[in-house]
């Protein structure tokens, strides 16, 4: 069993105490203005990049924020969304006080009334309580979205306050980061890999022990919008001009950096497995591998060059719709690049076959040696802010004093909030899909819709939303949950502006602080590869709005008033739970920004098992590349190619007849944070409709100009968007932006914000999972797609009217049987290759 | 020696923080640019490289953020861009600067 213990007190010691010594300090006074200094996170919606802000105020109101120069990521930077900041939080749209509405009158816009907190804070607390009792705590479940603040937030009030061990990740598949954490924490352990841009250095680039990469690999990922999980990504640009990195781009689209690489391979949407194990193949054909931290440090190498052997880059380039002579070229170039640097993007997590790439894409990272090497990809200390599962989720309550590290998990088993029974038994779906259930916290997600639409195996009641706005974003077949939630017996959102899913569902909303409105801490990849440790410091108060902790505060004192009542502040909360084995929070905001200063292989010196011995926490101790762990929830160990399930090859009947287009969506802008932002002036304006990715080839065929409305449907559902004729997309491929709803427009059912107007999410199926209960089709959909012309239509995303026709989801029922249930071929372990945590005998004799 | 902004477009990345950060700084209305972020669309070329390219130019509504490089500091533009591909300075420096690289620049007089 690993010792928390032990990783958090190593945590603890490789942090460092002080922040730059002669940095402005975080509060400042300029006149009659008061000048904060503090890192940004969510609300509004992002990922934990912490970009560095400075605050003016004056009388308690923001007059100007802008970037601070100080900070050592972003040095000034920002992009717009934190530039139209005060157009957000200052939003007459913006909810600021709480408010309650009759059950009868969900879906009516015009029934909210105002209320204080206490009465707010009671009626959700009151239903709990009542609901708890009927009919048990796991009746009860709590929605997050991803990437932000609320992150942390949504099991804790799932754990702490009600008890339930469902908390809710609403897209189809888990299909985001947690396929890429369930990766990494099988093959190798270590938090997160990311591409070293010297962020955890306080001198940065100019730190003696850093190596610019010469090459990066992008695959499925465009971090200059997305800034994913704390990589703030025109750091990469920085490189790119300071020390020429090269960059490989793997992506159906052309991207804007895919046009400055050297080489883009724009392959078949779903297909990168077949295209991973090329790579593969080419570097052990070469032998553009690091033989010596192969042998040391990796496991079962040999049997993954057998398994690529199947194939070669012309078997690939078939599968992938690729020049085979560009894959060896490719392949090659990152092979021989010195040292090299992998980026993997969403294009992991929302395939069925994202598992497999994601072992590829480890591979790639580690056996040319440069993983957690200068210039290659980092590793993280991997401490995961208390709410990952540790250890297959085989926590003991039987400790009951508490600890500096305890998981949010392991309280609410210790303080009686929820019972081992009720964690073990009552968690949807992780019965089928045990592998979800070992690494992810929550539910598995298209278990959960069934469940709501059953009552099987129970039947739920209840259901919070922190900051996830599952019908008109992350949910597959939106309408599906949308008829499903209104039924429950009472709702509630912890959020900022009213949405669709708060309109059609809730009962009462409890107004939400900004990231610039209290205090908090913001790490990278959610402390899985700290760059830094940032402070969020409340700058200002708007309306009665509150922060996430203080709102879990208040509902947790009237439910479990033994646990909560310890705290009177959020800083006792904060200090107790949230920053733990970290500095304390005074300290943290001292210092602003706190580098992690981490070191470069961790896994020579012992920083990434618990037990402190070199090596990797895994069944090995070594890097899997024949993954145990895999083969252990029924999957291969080693990588395959599996064709997805909705395409040329799986569907080649539908695909000539009605539906010739592969779908992909995702994809990023700048401007929004997936359904958030769409309210802001400055950042509407610059994407004012939801766009469809056309090639010129195919639009010309169908009559289709840039601008057109188009209607794009699936056997799902269907959608409408605007054209935008583009070569940059693969032909027989539409890329259709996804999130899109209209704030401007009725906000009552049944139009609800136009939420299912333009929802791409219409045409996505739920269910369609890896044998894990991983990934799904958001990659690679079929469609079709047609201009419309009638521009009275009412269906029109820019008309106020409602989409009449009814959609054809929950009649279409392959995704039940697309996967033949064939038990995998698995190889038993070997008791002689299992290395214990205790002893690691090899790998110590081979530590210079 | 008048001042002006250089570009390195082959680096801008058409992210539009240029445009919000002026816009903040001028007070302009929402309609309003002091710089304004042009798209030269993609197109792949007949070697099968491609092209693709944003620019940002200061409009009349530029005053070089007169204010604030007379308390010492840079113009918003430049402070906020993502890419730091934007430099304020003479023209004779950003000449210079421009000749160093050799390709894809541009120096702007508002």
């Amino acid at each position: 069993m690993i010792d928390m213990n032990k990783v958090a007190s190593d945590v603890l010691a490789a942090t460092p105490k002080t922040g730059p010594t002669n940095a402005t300090a975080w509060k400042t006074q300029d006149g009659d203005e008061t000048i904060f200094r503090t890192c940004a996170w969510s609300p509004p919606g992002c990922h934990p990049v912490g970009c560095g802000l400075r605050v003016h105020v004056k009388d308690g109101v923001v007059t100007k924020i802008e970037g601070d120069p100080e900070h050592p990521i972003t040095r000034g930077s920002l992009c717009p969304r934190c530039l139209a900041l005060k157009e957000y939080i200052y939003h007459p749209d913006r909810i600021i006080h709480p408010m309650k509405r009759a059950k009868e009158f969900r879906g009516q816009a015009d029934k909210w009334e105002e209320c204080s907190w206490d009465e707010a804070t009671t009626l959700v607390a009151n239903a709990a309580i009542e609901i708890r009792e009927k009919f048990g705590p796991e009746t009860i479940i709590v929605f997050g979205g991803t990437g932000r603040e609320a992150n942390n937030w949504y099991p804790q009030w799932a754990n702490l306050v009600f008890g339930t061990p469902n908390s809710v990740y609403a897209q189809p598949g888990w299909s985001c980061y947690g396929p890429r954490m369930t990766n990494t924490a099988f093959m190798m352990g270590g938090g997160y890999p990311e591409i070293d841009y010297a962020s955890k250095f306080p001198l940065r680039y100019d730190d003696p022990r850093f190596t610019p990469p010469e090459l990066i690999l992008l695959w499925g990922k465009e971090p200059l919008r997305s800034n994913p999980d704390g990589l703030y990504g025109h750091a990469i640009i920085e490189m790119m001009r300071r020390f020429g990195t090269k960059i490989i781009c793997v992506d159906p689209r052309v991207t804007w950096i895919g046009t400055r690489a050297e080489e883009v391979l724009q392959l078949r949407p779903g297909t990168d497995t077949a295209l991973a194990m090329a790579f593969i193949y080419v570097l052990a054909h070469d032998d553009l591998v690091d033989h010596e931290f192969i042998d040391a440090w990796t496991y079962g190498y040999d049997a993954l060059v057998q398994r690529v052997s199947e194939m070669p880059p012309s078997r690939a380039a078939e599968i992938c719709g690729l020049d085979e002579e560009q894959i060896w070229r490719a392949a090659r170039l990152f092979g021989n690049a010195k040292p090299s640097s992998v980026a993997w993007g969403l294009a992991t997590d929302e395939s069925t076959n994202g598992a497999q790439l994601g072992m590829c894409l480890v591979a790639l990272m580690s056996i040319t040696g440069f993983l957690d090497a200068p210039g290659g990809t980092t590793l993280g200390m991997g401490d995961d802010q208390g709410n990952v599962v540790r250890d297959g989720g085989s926590i003991s309550a039987d400790e009951k004093v508490d600890d500096a590290t305890d998981s949010t998990l392991e309280l609410a088993l210790k303080h009686g909030m929820m019972s081992e029974d009720t964690w073990f038994n009552k968690r949807i779906g992780v019965d089928k899909y045990p592998c979800v259930g070992s690494v992810m916290w929550t539910c598995q997600p298209d278990e959960m819709l069934k469940a709501l639409e059953t009552g099987k195996p129970f039947k739920l009641h209840m259901a919070q939303f922190v900051s996830s706005n599952p019908i008109s974003c992350i949910g597959g077949e939106p309408q599906r949950w949308w008829n499903a939630l209104r039924e429950l017996d009472f709702n509630f959102a912890c959020d900022l502006f009213m949405n669709p899913v708060i309109q059609a569902c809730c009962d009462v909303f409890l107004p939400v602080s900004s990231t610039i409105e209290h205090d908090g801490q913001v790490v990278t990849h959610y402390g899985l590869n700290s760059s830094f440790y940032g402070a969020e410091n409340k700058c200002v108060q708007v309306g009665d709005c509150k922060s996430d902790i203080e709102i879990m505060r208040m509902v947790g004192k009237k439910i479990f008033p033994e646990f909560w009542n310890r705290f009177d502040t959020d800083e006792d909360y904060n200090n107790f739970h949230v920053f733990r084995s970290w500095l304390p929070w005074d300290t943290l905001r001292d210092n602003v920004v706190t580098m992690s200063d981490e070191e470069y292989f961790k896994y020579k010196t012992g920083r990434l098992r618990p037990d402190g011995n070199p090596g990797f926490p895994t069944m090995t101790g070594r890097l899997e590349l024949y993954s145990y762990a895999y083969a252990n929830f029924q999957e291969d160990a080693l990588p395959y190619f599996e064709d997805p399930a909705y395409g040329p090859v799986s569907m080649p009947k539908m695909m000539e007849s009605e539906y010739p287009f592969v779908l992909t969506t995702g994809a990023r802008r700048q401007e929004f944070f997936h359904s958030e932002h769409k309210q802001v002036p400055s950042l509407r304006q610059i994407s004012p409709y939801p766009e469809v990715d056309i090639n010129p080839a195919d639009a010309t065929r169908l009559g289709i100009e840039e601008g057109d409305w188009v209607e794009i449907w699936s056997p799902y559902g269907k959608c409408r968007q605007k054209a935008k004729v583009t070569p940059t997309i693969k032909e027989g491929v539409v890329h259709a932006v996804h999130a899109f709803w209209f704030p401007e427009q009725e906000a009552s059912e049944p139009n609800l914000f136009g939420a299912f107007k333009s929802n791409i999410n219409n045409l996505m199926p739920t269910s369609v999972n890896a044998k894990s209960g991983f990934g799904n089709t958001f990659k690679s959909m079929i469609c079709n797609i047609k201009k419309v012309y009638d521009n009275d239509d009412v269906n029109f995303p820019t008309d106020t009217g409602i989409m009449l026709e009814a959609s054809r989801q929950c009649e279409f029922t392959y995704q039940e049987t697309w996967r033949p249930t064939d038990a995998p071929v698995v190889d038993p372990i070997p008791q002689d290759q299992i290395l214990s945590f205790e002893k690691t005998p090899e790998i110590d004799n081979i530590v210079k | 020696m008048a001042n002006g902004l250089y570009i390195d477009f082959e680096f801008c990345s058409g992210c539009h923080s240029c445009e919000i950060a002026c816009r903040n700084e001028l007070e302009l209305g929402i309609t309003d640019f002091g710089m304004k972020v042009l798209e030269d669309k993609p197109r792949q070329n007949p070697d099968g490289s491609w092209h693709w390219d944003y620019i940002a130019y200061p409009t009349e509504l530029c005053n070089l953020c007169e204010d604030r490089v007379a308390a010492g500091g840079i113009p918003a533009c430049v402070q906020h861009c993502q890419a730091k591909v934007l430099y304020y300075g003479t023209i004779e420096e950003l000449t210079a600067q421009m000749l160093e690289k050799g390709s894809k620049g541009a120096i702007f007089i508002p």
